[in-house]
């Protein structure tokens, strides 16, 4: 009934310092108490009672960060490493799809590898000959199968070692993000073949950071985290709470950020100030001295001069390589005090879907009445690409008058652009474009989905065809889009 | 116990493995060399030649039992050497081998004692290469091939049995402590000087001295060694009672290597 049943497995990783590694292997020699004496000095909890089961025939599909133990778990079901704690059932012939050509001696040939290979994955030599052609034909290697392994890219490698695994005839697959290092033209392939055995009903579990996959193909998803289940059940509901998690987690991770930069830029302007007030106590100890008449230039700047320069050129690079991205000038007659980024809800957030809507939201103050005034903002890319940009004056709002603090609000329906990381400029202005406060590249927030379309934004688009076209449409609506 | 003894029965599965990985071993070992596998031959050949220079010429130790011919210590000297020289790198490699290959213990699902097993009997296989290099050169200086040749292969059966038994400790104790593999290096130098190989056991020094003849004998390979020299070089029956005792001594040494294997196994994937 159940290909794989997991029960409540806990792994404790060991870790051995070195001093402690010499203190046992003295107290080893000493005392002779061997395994007593090889006792870890630190634990790390890689998976904590972890249970599920998988039916004959599922493909079941484990999501989750990197470090939450996936691999771990794949591997205790494989039988390369073995549970702390807990057990492991499992019915059928096992081949794990880890690491693809984990075995190969780059000496030999691939002929000779395909060989070992498949006996170390429990293959006759029969039953390989049998196999082989349909092997090499797989991995597209006929032209090089007879030189050593050493010569092959590595792609090929990895096709060879894909294809031999899969050549294995397991009733259970595990698969583990083997498919990440595949070319445009193999991964397909691998899914292909994948698919195929989901139609003969074989058990798959399936461990993959691509969820638009993991929700297309499998069954059933386990959700671990640190090492713990968080949810099993359907594809859709399992993923989107990930998703969820990740986007909670990535806002934190922004917001540090925020507060990062903020800091620094505080900083900045401390030490700019000190700096000016420096200048100023020079200026007036210039006058003074020149008003004394004495030849001060002579006895007394080629010292302090010289530091003066030497010192600041190199602050100044400094300053330059964190503003070549991150800029702000004018004289700030209109300042913008604060950005902040919401969604149309108002909740203040960094973390983006392309069905969100966006709020950017200045809080300005105009130090004295001002008439001649322009808002305006700028979108762009991670490749410095500009996305969009717009200000009052283009869309021909006429500015009257502005004096103390307000707000200026600039309200995006939705935003349509594809996953990415995107930079924000916000900037008034006079309408010829003397710069009252402009804001290069200080904000930046992400888009992240399921999709996984391409270019710049994601214009909104249906797909038709006549009848005639048989084109099926995704199994599983993709995330609320 | 019990469970040991399956794991043997495991073993014997293995054999398939265990004879591509040694064909693959000896193959990737000459790959891309242009004598190939006649390196098997020459190697052994020139040590060989070495030896009788310095040994037949130059030093000339002399020992009744070994006869005045310079040719003939160089003979005693090799029927010594070829068989340790399968046994000191059938040791440095096992101390090597399960983290060259961490990959398979890591990656995949691979019985490890295959290893050992493997690197062992790919260095038998070169000690057999090297033989009839051997027996070819007792012709040539003159000696004459016995009956007692025949018990040649006991002699191999106890050492690889004691080689394997040391390799399967020594792989599964450096996985743990990466210092033996230096330490090793240099037990192994001082355990060929204390064995009867550049001298015999006849030699005046020892005759006379009864502490470095029983120091001598408690070395299990001493009595592996004077195998080899009295079927090969001596061409008389070997001591059999105490190579029997050897033998048992060897047994041992396997199931206590492979039981601290086994009992180590389990950290492997994550220590290598």
């Amino acid at each position: 009934m159940y290909a794989i049943e997991v029960e409540n497995v806990t792994r404790i990783y060991q870790k051995y310092s070195a001093r402690h590694r010499f203190q046992t292997f003295k107290s080893a020699l000493l005392k002779g108490d061997l395994f007593r004496a090889l006792k870890p000095d630190e634990l790390v909890t890689a998976l904590d009672g972890v249970s599920f089961k998988v039916r004959k025939g599922e493909t079941f599909g484990i999501i989750g960060e990197n470090g939450s133990g996936k691999s771990t778990l794949l591997k205790i079901i494989a039988g390369i490493t073995k549970p702390t704690s807990g057990s492991v059932k499992t019915d059928g012939k096992i081949s794990a799809l880890i690491e693809l050509g984990a075995g190969f001696h780059p000496e030999i040939s691939g002929r000779e590898n395909i060989f070992i290979n498949g006996i170390m994955l429990g293959l006759s030599r029969k039953e390989i000959q049998e196999k082989f052609d349909e092997i090499v034909r797989f991995a597209e290697l006929e032209d090089f199968i007879d030189a050593p392994v050493k010569t092959y890219s590595s792609g090929m490698y990895m096709r060879l070692g894909f294809s031999i695994a899969i050549n294995v005839n397991p009733d259970i697959l595990l698969v583990d993000e083997v498919l990440a290092v595949g070319d445009a033209a193999f991964v397909p392939k691998c899914l292909d073949r994948i698919d195929d055995f989901r139609r003969r009903k074989k058990t798959i579990l399936f461990v993959s950071h691509d969820l638009a996959t993991v929700k297309k193909i499998c069954d059933r998803v386990a959700w671990l985290k640190a090492g713990r289940v968080m949810t099993i059940g359907d594809p859709s509901r399992v993923v989107d709470a990930y998703l969820q998690d990740v986007v909670e987690r990535q806002e934190r991770e922004f917001e540090r950020r925020q507060e990062e930069l903020r800091k620094q830029e505080e900083l900045r302007r401390s030490i700019e100030l000190r700096r000016r007030e420096e200048l100023k106590l020079k200026e007036e100890k210039r006058r003074e001295a020149e008003l004394r008449g004495e030849t001060f230039e002579a006895s007394e700047t080629g010292f302090p001069e010289a530091r003066g320069q030497e010192a600041e050129p190199a602050k100044e690079a400094e300053a330059r390589g964190e503003e070549r991205r991150q800029q702000r000038w004018g004289k700030r007659e209109i300042e913008i005090i604060r950005v902040t980024l919401r969604n149309l809800q108002g909740q203040a957030k960094h973390v983006f879907s392309p069905e969100e809507g966006l709020i950017i939201e200045m809080d300005v103050h105009a130090y004295s009445r001002i008439e001649d005034f322009v808002f305006g903002i700028g979108i762009f890319n991670s490749q410095g690409i500009y996305v969009y940009g717009t200000n009052t004056h283009l869309e021909d709002y006429t500015p009257i008058s502005i004096e103390g603090e307000g707000k200026v609000i600039c309200r995006i329906e939705k935003l349509n652009l594809i996953n990415g990381t995107y930079y924000l400029d916000v900037a008034t202005h006079k309408r010829d474009g003397y710069p009252y406060d402009y804001h290069r590249n200080l904000y930046t927030f992400l888009v992240t989905s399921t999709h996984r379309d391409e270019g710049i934004t994601r214009l909104p688009h249906t797909w038709e065809t006549t009848p005639n076209i048989k084109l099926k449409p995704p199994e599983r609506k993709l995330i609320s889009g | 116990m019990l469970r040991i003894i399956d794991n043997l029965k495991n073993l014997y599965r293995y054999r398939v493995l265990i004879h591509s990985l040694v064909v693959r071993e000896l193959k990737a070992r000459y790959r891309g060399t242009i004598l190939g596998f006649l390196w098997s031959f020459f190697n052994p050949l020139l040590l060989m030649i070495v030896y009788t220079i310095v040994f037949g010429f130059i030093i000339k130790p002399r020992d009744p039992s070994i006869g005045s011919s310079p040719w003939h210590y160089a003979l005693f000297l090799f029927s010594g050497v070829l068989p340790w020289t399968w046994f000191s790198s059938s040791s440095l490699e096992s101390a090597n081998v399960l983290m060259i290959h961490g990959n398979l213990i890591k990656k995949i699902l691979f019985p490890a004692e295959v290893l050992p097993v493997v690197v062992v009997t790919s260095n038998f296989i070169h000690f057999i290469f090297g033989l009839p290099i051997l027996l070819l050169f007792v012709l040539i200086f003159g000696k004459s091939l016995t009956i007692y040749l025949l018990f040649l292969p006991l002699v191999m059966l106890v050492q690889y049995v004691f080689t394997l038994g040391f390799g399967l400790l020594i792989s599964a104790l450096t996985v743990h402590f990466r210092d033996i593999k230096d330490i090793l290096a240099n037990v192994l130098t001082f355990w060929f000087f204390a064995t009867p190989i550049v001298y015999p056991m006849t030699f005046e020094t020892i005759a006379k001295s009864k502490a470095l003849r029983l120091f001598l004998n408690f070395n299990p390979m001493t009595h592996i060694m004077q195998g080899y020299q009295y079927s090969v070089f001596y061409g008389r029956l070997l001591p059999w009672k105490r190579l029997s005792v050897t033998l048992i001594v060897a047994i041992i040494l396997f199931f206590i290597g492979y039981y601290i294997f086994d009992r180590l196994r389990d950290s492997f994937p994550e220590e290598v």
